[in-house]
């Protein structure tokens, strides 16, 4: 194959086979996607939970993982978040014309790894290439399709006054780190992303402890967005304590530098769970055992306070509201 | 600084302390304004906003550049951006600063204009090398502490032979605002909360006209809670003694002098001109202008670009924000028409501006 990525690849014939043979077939084969038949014909039972996300980070490589890996830790978690066994994934791939070939390859193969590692199967794809300047580098869209297990299925309009509100660890590590590298910062102690499936947990507590309520992973907006979202679907205000919230003491330096907040920062390996109180001790048990949820801690309650609002009480025990990220968030002047 | 020593800035127990001795010294209403705009966030940010005494009035001054970029001088950079050959290097803040006719950077860039978001203005060395076959115009607004940067910029850029990087000069000095202000009638401040960056550059001596001239106190501010607990509650006591005095508290950071070196490749540069601040209007000798010997990197120069005084947006009460003469929520428009999703006055925009914390931070 050249060294980097021809228009050609993506015309459907033979070097378009040819790049499916010898590249993504060679990371992300088994028996289903083997038969590059025009669609995968799939078991599966129950209900089923279904999510589909596009990805279109910048940079594709950043430290912590990649554009590949993290189109899949992204669309599993989704599926996992509503209390569900992901099986299944497909991904659909638009490269931009001129993109070296290592770099695809080590996307695919990262890819490969994190479907190995997160127990699914990539059973259906598609590649498209398009002329240089039509996209950046690369996009990856994933859809992911797993069975549900969690009877009552967690959704964000569930939770209720009196829920204890846990994070399964720090925040902000993953948008600090990208936004970083994207800018060629240079911190001074290393931050790095915390992309990661986190299926294997999330079956776990879902398994133990059926009465969660709501399970929500922080992405883009961060904790912040994510939390109004669910004060706002469920009809309860969330009461937060600010130094309870974990958040690594290098991403904290990054964040005062650039005058952004982690609270609004995107996560990709972190998770809020929202619980009866008196199931949060269970629940933090669950999440401390697993690697993943190692910094797992209870942030705050939902009360019937301010309804549909998320309040910070301060180090100084003052009050603030925490609203949601409106539009991206930007650097300060000085 | 280590986060250790930080810390100490932030204990709630001093904190408290400090609180309860002001509640039994305050006897009536003071008004102070936090002239910078991270004072402004940071007091919302703490939460010392909810724990401040009632007889405290905290106002938001004219510290925040984006709010006081006036529109003439918004419409101007806006103007620029989409022409041919330009390339418009800004900081994030102003990207969605509003002009007229519902204008934007934003809505620039969607229509095709070039802009890019840099974090310092030495990232438009590298621009302008990259570009050698345009202009980058980088939209210079900011107060004393981002003046003297731009000014080695274009040091720099003078060294290495770079000619295709101007500067559109809306740089304001803050001394002289406060000099408006207090000179104002309509106002009525008791003491300010200088700011932290501002000062570390110009250092303690431009502010004694505060005392001298209108008997205010006025103390040099950092930005953790107890530096600015600590601030007000010396505004408090000389008021209770009769006095007015002004001090530097910030000593960790702002030396008597600021800093020499800063200042002087600043007026190496620029030199003092008049300025419109949006809301306060004309201020004698409150702008800097690029001198002759730098004309070259003049992107007022090069593009005939001439800022006037006119109407300003239709409902905003900026001017009067910015005054001290009414609180954000006291606007009209206030989260009504204006909220940070579709603002109309820079005041909603920028990080720091007031209606925007106001908007954020506030409970109720
Ligand atoms: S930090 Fe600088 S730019 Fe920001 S409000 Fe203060 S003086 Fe203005
Ligand atoms: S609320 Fe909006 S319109 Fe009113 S003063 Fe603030 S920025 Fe201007």
């Amino acid at each position: 194959m050249s060294d980097k990525v021809l228009l050609d690849y993506g015309s459907g014939g033979r070097a378009s086979q040819r790049l499916i043979s010898e590249l993504f077939l060679k990371y992300l084969g088994n028996d289903e996607l083997d038969r590059l038949n025009d669609a995968a014909v799939l078991s599966l039972s129950g209900k089923i939970a279904m999510s589909t996300d596009s990805f279109t980070v910048d940079p594709i490589f950043f430290p912590g993982g990649d554009i590949g890996s993290l189109a899949v830790h992204g669309t599993v978690n989704d599926v996992a978040m509503m209390g569900a066994v992901p099986r299944y994934i497909t991904c659909g791939y638009i490269i931009e014309e001129g993109l070296p070939m290592a770099d695809l390859e080590r996307i695919v193969r990262s890819m490969g790894e994190a479907a190995e590692h997160a127990g699914v199967k990539v059973v259906t794809g598609d590649t498209k290439v398009v002329p240089r300047g039509a996209c950046d580098k690369i996009f990856i869209n994933t859809t992911g399709i797993g069975e549900v297990i969690a009877d009552p299925t967690p959704s964000g309009d569930a939770a209720r006054k009196g829920d204890a509100v846990l994070v399964s660890g720090t925040i902000g590590d993953h948008g600090l780190t990208v936004l970083g590298t994207r800018e060629g910062l240079d911190f001074e102690a290393k931050v790095q992303s915390d992309s990661a499936a986190l299926n294997h947990l999330l079956v776990k507590l879902v398994r133990e402890l059926p009465e969660v309520h709501v399970l929500r992973d922080p992405t883009r907006g961060g904790l912040a967005t994510t939390l109004n979202e669910i004060t706002k679907s469920s009809n309860v205000c969330c009461e937060l304590t600010e130094t309870s919230i974990p958040v690594r003491p290098e991403v904290k330096g990054g964040c005062s530098i650039l005058g952004l907040d982690p609270l609004y920062l995107a996560n990709e390996g972190k998770f809020l769970c929202v619980l009866p109180a008196e199931h949060a001790d269970k629940a933090l048990e669950i999440m401390r055992a697993d690697p993943l949820g190692r910094d797992a801690c209870r942030i705050g309650t939902m009360t019937d306070a301010n309804p549909g609002k998320v309040v910070l009480v301060t180090q100084l025990g003052g009050k603030r509201l925490l609203g949601m990220l409106e539009g991206e968030q930007l650097p300060r002047i000085c | 600084m280590s986060f250790e020593l930080l810390e100490k800035f932030r204990d709630p127990d001093l904190c408290r302390k400090i609180l309860d001795k002001m509640e039994s010294e305050l006897d009536r209403e003071l008004r102070f304004m936090e002239v910078c705009g991270t004072h402004t966030v940071a007091i919302f940010q703490s939460g010392l906003r909810s724990l401040l005494p009632e007889k405290i009035v905290h106002l938001s001054g004219p510290g925040c550049p984006v709010c006081v970029t006036h529109e003439s001088e918004v419409n101007a950079f806006l103007d620029l951006a989409g022409r041919g050959n330009v390339i418009l290097a800004t900081f994030g803040d102003l990207m969605r600063v509003p002009g007229d006719k519902g204008r934007n950077l934003k809505k620039a860039v969607a229509d095709g204009a070039r802009v890019k978001v840099v974090y310092s203005p030495f990232d438009t060395l590298k621009l302008a090398k990259e570009n050698p076959g345009d202009l980058v115009v980088f939209i210079g607004v900011g107060f004393e502490t981002t003046a003297p940067t731009i000014a080695a910029t274009m040091k720099m850029a003078r060294d290495q032979g770079i000619a295709n990087l101007r500067i559109l000069c809306f740089h304001k000095t803050v001394p002289t605002a406060l000099d408006a202000l207090l000179a104002d009638e309509a106002i009525n401040i008791d003491g300010f909360i200088l700011p932290g960056h501002v000062s570390a550059i110009i250092g303690v001596k431009p502010y004694e006209f505060i005392a001298e001239n209108y008997a205010k106190s006025a103390v040099v501010t950092g930005f953790e809670p107890l530096d600015i607990l600590q601030s007000l509650n010396q505004m408090i006591e000389w008021r209770n003694q009769g006095e007015a005095h002004v001090a530097n508290n910030y000593t960790r950071i702002v030396g008597e002098n600021g800093n020499p070196k800063a200042l002087e490749i600043m007026y190496e540069v620029f030199e003092p001109t008049d300025a419109l601040w949006r809301g306060l209007g004309l201020i004698p000798g409150s702008g800097l202008e690029i001198r002759a010997e730098w004309e070259s990197f003049d992107a007022k120069k090069e593009f005939g670009i001439e800022i006037k005084d006119g109407p300003s947006l239709p409902g905003c009460k900026c001017g009067d924000i910015l005054k001290g003469i009414k609180q954000p929520d006291q606007c009209p428009l206030f989260g009504k028409a204006c909220t940070p999703a579709n603002p109309v006055g820079p005041c909603m925009v920028s990080t720091e501006g007031s209606c925007a914390a106001y908007y954020k931070y506030k409970l109720d």
